[in-house]
């Protein structure tokens, strides 16, 4: 310690004229490199993980691509055409998986932003236990996917589980086939996400909700806002970025719904819940057909893109 | 010195490209068996220098601790062979394997079912194995002729089977009982066993639970479709016939069920299996492997039979575990020689593998004292003569999986079998061609 302060100590004391000039130009010549120097981490790991694998998929979607036969021959746009043509193999199960996500998507979304800010809303009030239900309805976002697909899978079976159960014993309909039938495998898979998940963007939500400074709040009062006014005028605007954030990020998380229909409703009826993912998880991997994978996921990689900036656009729009 | 000598073979390999690395281990695997000749005999003995051999297999449930048990076994009675087992669920092993093979982090050896071996041939996964065969004077009559002859891939030998795990009839003998039914006379014929659903059901049981699922569904259709004289694919498996009239008539005996309340709509995944646990039903055909699992249900009264007869003859759904080599970038022909020598000496202990739940493929082993003291086992032995297992075509399971869909939704409703069968073999129609056209067959 002593020996470090003198040394820092002797180093202040003693401003050569010559070294003064020195640091400078060293420090000119840095300020060009210092920044790519903090960026090359990540840029590494970008290039190496992020550009490089899709660049490789890119290409890879252009070819007939087992990754154990010898010959993997240049097939251009057969694997993208494919996907398009009604005499193709994978066609009808390559659009029937967008559907499936398509649906999904479009229910969970629309819930996974609304139920959990009205959860943050309440949790956010001081009530006693609030902290107990803050961790209640976080509780199962913690629970993986494996935990809770097998868990509804028994508690929503039609002949055996305890969902009809109960529903039978309060004089409701006993035999609804929740994972084994169309619109219902859809009310399941979307019920049990939303109870997974809610939890997860509510603490987000929660996290904006304090970022409003009461003042506003205060200030709106004295105006005399109701709670309405409060919640139009304040509060929903002091969550504009966090609402973007989270219908952005629940949008991309649904679309990717893979788990909870392969778990569930194993696909069922048919192949009707069989979504994008799991579609091309089959296509690369079971069926070693890498080329084929690689033309969906690029081509859903980009219709996400479009969302999203659809998304962001729609969000600044409001905001001019 | 060999790692040397090893390592700048690899590196000559990758130097060409990582795309020929896959036509280089096919060169490689030529040397292989004149290798193997020069430390090893196709698998009697090994003499050469201490080998550690990966073996990968998919035994996740409790056949899995036997397996280990034997290998144990194994590595202390070989001073120069170490197997090391890995287990992974068999979905993804399947999925893993060729990953790791191209990236030269494979396993020496690989178990897998009859249906996957033609896959991985034609893929270049797994090595011949005729001189095994031929060196340890194994021939179809040591095994039963579907099983020995499933191992094989154009004219090739790939995997030496180990056992055979077929589809049985389980019966739950106090619900048969308390529907008036003999419980140590389970159904064998088509009209016992409509008789019994009826008796059943006057008890007010719902005896016969169809699941759309493939387990366990899937392969009951699968094995009445045969029964009936129906088949999935033809004779080169070129094209798809599980729409024939056969079928369709299975299909809609199975299907009926359903209709005439012997089994209620929409069954989940296993709700059938829990069902016949828990004295719900009375029925339900399910693999072999369910033996060791309701053995240790102590208060399960139950009881284990081969498939009834339903159609024109006997069969039943079945596949089988296959010791198969794997190719590796650089050859090491004293592993190649080790893994025979493993391979030979566990499918001569097939007796202990048989108390895992499987029926042991080897003849020898089958008709010994000790195999039959397993009376659940046993009891479904005799179906080793009719089964019918998947056949040998690359890229087949896709296929297979369009056939249960097809199921799929002729139980749930969503289709008649006749529209649901013809339009899964519409779909698998095209699935076989895009398959000759990737493997060249």
């Amino acid at each position: 310690m002593a020996d470090t302060s003198t040394v820092g100590a002797a180093r202040a004391d003693a401003p050569p004229p010559a070294a003064t000039r020195k640091p400078r130009s060293v420090l000119r010549r840095g300020r060009a490199v210092t920044p790519y120097l903090f960026l090359a981490p990540y840029l590494v790991l970008f290039l190496v993980f992020g550009l490089a694998p899709v660049l490789f998929g890119a290409w890879l979607s252009l070819h007939q691509w087992d990754i154990q036969l010898p010959n993997r021959p240049f097939v251009g746009l057969d694997n993208y055409r494919d996907l398009f043509s009604s005499d193709s193999a994978i066609y009808g199960d390559w659009w029937s998986s967008v559907r499936a996500t398509g649906i999904f998507t479009v229910f969970s979304v629309p819930l996974l932003v609304v139920v959990p800010l009205g959860l943050a809303l309440l949790l956010n009030e001081k009530f006693p236990g609030r902290t107990f239900f803050r961790a209640v309805y976080f509780a199962p976002y913690v629970l993986g996917v494996a935990v809770i697909g097998l868990l509804w899978r028994f508690l929503l079976d039609a002949n055996l589980g305890l969902v009809n159960r109960l529903l039978g014993a309060v004089g409701l309909p006993a035999d609804t086939p929740w994972v084994t039938d169309v619109p219902w495998a859809w009310v399941s898979l979307v019920g049990v996400t939303v109870w997974w998940t809610s939890g997860f963007n509510a603490v987000i939500y929660l996290a904006g909700l304090q970022d409003i400074p009461p003042e506003l709040y205060e200030a709106a009062r004295m105006d005399g806002a109701g709670a309405w006014d409060r919640f139009r005028n304040v509060t929903l605007p002091g969550l504009r970025p966090v609402m973007l954030f989270v219908l952005t990020t629940t949008i991309l998380a649904s679309a990717n719904v893979f788990g909870q229909s392969f778990l569930i409703t194993q696909g069922a009826p048919g192949q009707e819940t069989r979504t994008v993912v799991w579609r091309i998880v089959d296509e690369g991997l079971r069926d070693n057909d890498a080329g084929r994978a690689a033309a969906m996921s690029i081509l859903f990689a980009l219709a996400l893109a479009v969302i999203s900036i659809v998304n962001f656009r729609f969000f600044r729009y409001r905001e001019d | 010195m060999m790692r040397n000598e090893m390592s700048r073979r690899r590196l000559l390999s990758l130097g060409v490209g990582l795309g020929t690395a896959a036509t280089l281990t096919l060169a490689g695997c030529g040397g292989d068996d004149e290798g193997s000749t020069a430390t090893g005999n196709g698998g009697k003995e090994y003499t050469g220098p201490k080998v550690d051999l990966k073996l990968w297999n998919g035994f996740t449930g409790g056949d899995g601790e036997i397996f280990k048990k034997l290998v144990d076994t194994f590595n202390t009675e070989h001073a120069n062979i170490a197997v090391g087992v890995t287990t992974y669920r068999w979905e993804d092993y399947y999925a893993k394997l060729p990953g790791a093979v191209s990236s030269g982090a494979g396993p020496d050896i690989a178990v897998m079912h009859m249906d996957q071996l033609a896959t991985f041939a034609a893929r270049g996964v797994i090595t011949e194995l005729d001189d095994v065969a031929k060196t340890l004077e194994l021939t179809e009559a040591d095994f039963a002729p579907t099983v020995w002859q499933g191992g094989r891939y154009n004219d090739k030998r790939y995997g030496i089977p180990l056992d055979m795990h077929p589809l049985g009839f389980y019966y739950n003998k106090a619900v048969m009982q308390k529907a008036g039914l003999d419980p140590e006379k389970p159904p064998t014929t088509r009209a016992e066993y409509d008789a019994a659903l009826v008796e059943l059901k006057k008890s007010g049981v719902q005896g016969f639970w169809v699941s759309p699922f493939q387990f366990t569904g899937g392969m009951t259709f699968y094995s009445v479709m045969h029964q009936w004289g129906g088949t999935l694919f033809d004779a080169d498996v070129a094209k798809a016939t599980f729409n024939s009239d056969p079928a369709v008539e299975a299909c809609t005996w199975l299907v009926d069920m359903i209709k005439q309340g012997h089994s209620p709509a929409n069954v989940g995944q296993d709700a059938d299996y829990l069902a016949l646990k828990a004295g719900k039903n009375a029925f339900n055909w399910n693999g072999i492997w369910q033996i060791n699992d309701l053995k240790k249900s102590a208060d399960v009264q139950w009881g284990v039979a081969p498939l009834p007869q339903i159609g024109s003859k006997q069969a039943a759904w079945a596949n089988s575990h296959n010791f198969t080599i794997v190719k590796q970038r650089s050859t090491d022909a004293n592993k190649v020689a080790g893994a025979k020598v493993f391979i030979n000496w566990l499918s001569q202990r097939s007796l202990d593998w048989a108390a895992g739940g499987q029926v042991p493929a080897r003849k020898t082993v089958r008709e010994d004292a000790g195999f039959k003291a397993l009376t659940e086992v046993g009891a479904l032995a005799p179906e080793i003569e009719y089964a019918a297992f998947p056949p040998a075509a690359p890229g087949i399971g896709e296929v297979l999986l369009t056939f249960y869909n097809s199921f799929n939704e002729a139980v749930l409703g969503k289709k008649s079998p006749k529209q649901a069968l013809d339009d899964g073999v519409a779909k698998a129609d095209k699935q076989l061609e895009d398959n000759r056209k990737k493997y060249g067959s």
